[in-house]
């Protein structure tokens, strides 16, 4: 019960370091390409790109359809793309009065790391992950998510190629907002679905 | 390509010893296939051989009720449900055969 169980910063840095030197020296990857990769994460990957998507869609009807048809080309107007990380497709799915979209990765944590940030740590915990696609609208209701009975929900499992961001409904009373007072309301768990905005 | 949109398949009931993208809830499993996704390498094959074979196959998006997966009782209290997963081709067997 001693080295499996430490979690202390230095050993988890220590271990870092070996598998990185062990990958580098297996030509699988450079430290150059660590260094960009790791730049990128720490500098833009950001939930304030993927409220920028979702403001965005609600103002701007056109950019709603080519992102539900083609995320990974539609954000690129938004100066977005999905380079941060190994090349993934995106997929948007937008909430509506009847259907309701929540994410989840029950093989690991899979997420759109560069549109929504670092996952929270509750997204890569066993709880979630195997609860999420069996009793979903229980988990909602822990988030204080309280959908009616009616509405079906999606789950969507992301456990290959491509990664989902919920397009939540636009909030009531949002009407005077401009998009950069609408992309300020749209939260991270409103992106993965856990809540409505 | 085997499948298109709209058709029902059914999950293997491999139990594979390696890795594998096959949720096990899913084994046995019947869905309808809800999209094309392109085509990718196989990731048990790319993790068996060490990123050598990255022999592409078809993705699909497929969709399952909560029925299916959970027994008839579980849409009944939890409300309407469906869990949409994507699946490489040869996850996937028509509904009628056995693997």
């Amino acid at each position: 019960m001693t080295g499996d169980h430490d979690h202390s910063g230095s050993a988890i840095a220590a271990r870092v370091k070996r598998v990185e030197a062990a990958v580098i020296a297996a030509g699988l990857t450079t430290e150059a390409e660590l260094d960009r990769v790791l730049e990128v994460l720490a500098t833009k990957a950001s939930p304030r790109n993927g409220a920028r998507i979702v403001a965005r869609a609600w103002v701007d009807s056109s950019f709603a359809e080519a992102v539900l048809a083609d995320a990974n080309a539609a954000i690129e107007e938004l100066g977005l793309s999905m380079e941060a990380g190994p090349p993934v497709r995106l997929k948007a799915v937008a909430n509506s009065e009847s259907l309701h979209n929540l994410v989840v990765c029950t093989l690991c944590s899979c997420y759109p790391v560069g549109l929504l940030g670092p996952p929270p740590t509750w997204y890569k915990q066993p709880a979630y992950r195997s609860r999420a696609v069996r009793e979903p609208r229980a988990v909602l209701a822990e988030f204080g998510t309280h959908l009616s009975q009616q509405t079906e929900i999606r789950v969507w499992d992301s456990s290959a190629e491509t990664r989902y961001l919920v397009i939540p409904r636009r909030p009531e009373g949002s009407d005077g907002l401009d998009e950069d007072g609408l992309a300020v309301l749209v939260t991270r768990n409103g992106l993965i679905g856990t809540t409505v905005l | 390509m085997r499948f298109s949109a709209g058709d029902s398949v059914r999950v293997r009931l491999d139990d594979p010893v390696h890795h594998t993208r096959v949720p096990r809830y899913l084994r046995g499993r019947r869905g309808v296939v809800a999209e094309y996704q392109g085509d990718y390498p196989l990731p048990d094959t790319v993790v068996l051989t060490n990123g050598a074979d990255r022999t592409t196959q078809p993705l699909y998006g497929v969709r399952f009720r909560a029925e299916e997966l959970w027994g008839p009782g579980q849409a009944t209290t939890e409300g309407p449900f469906e869990v949409w997963v994507d699946l490489w081709e040869s996850y996937l067997e028509p509904p009628g055969e056995r693997s």
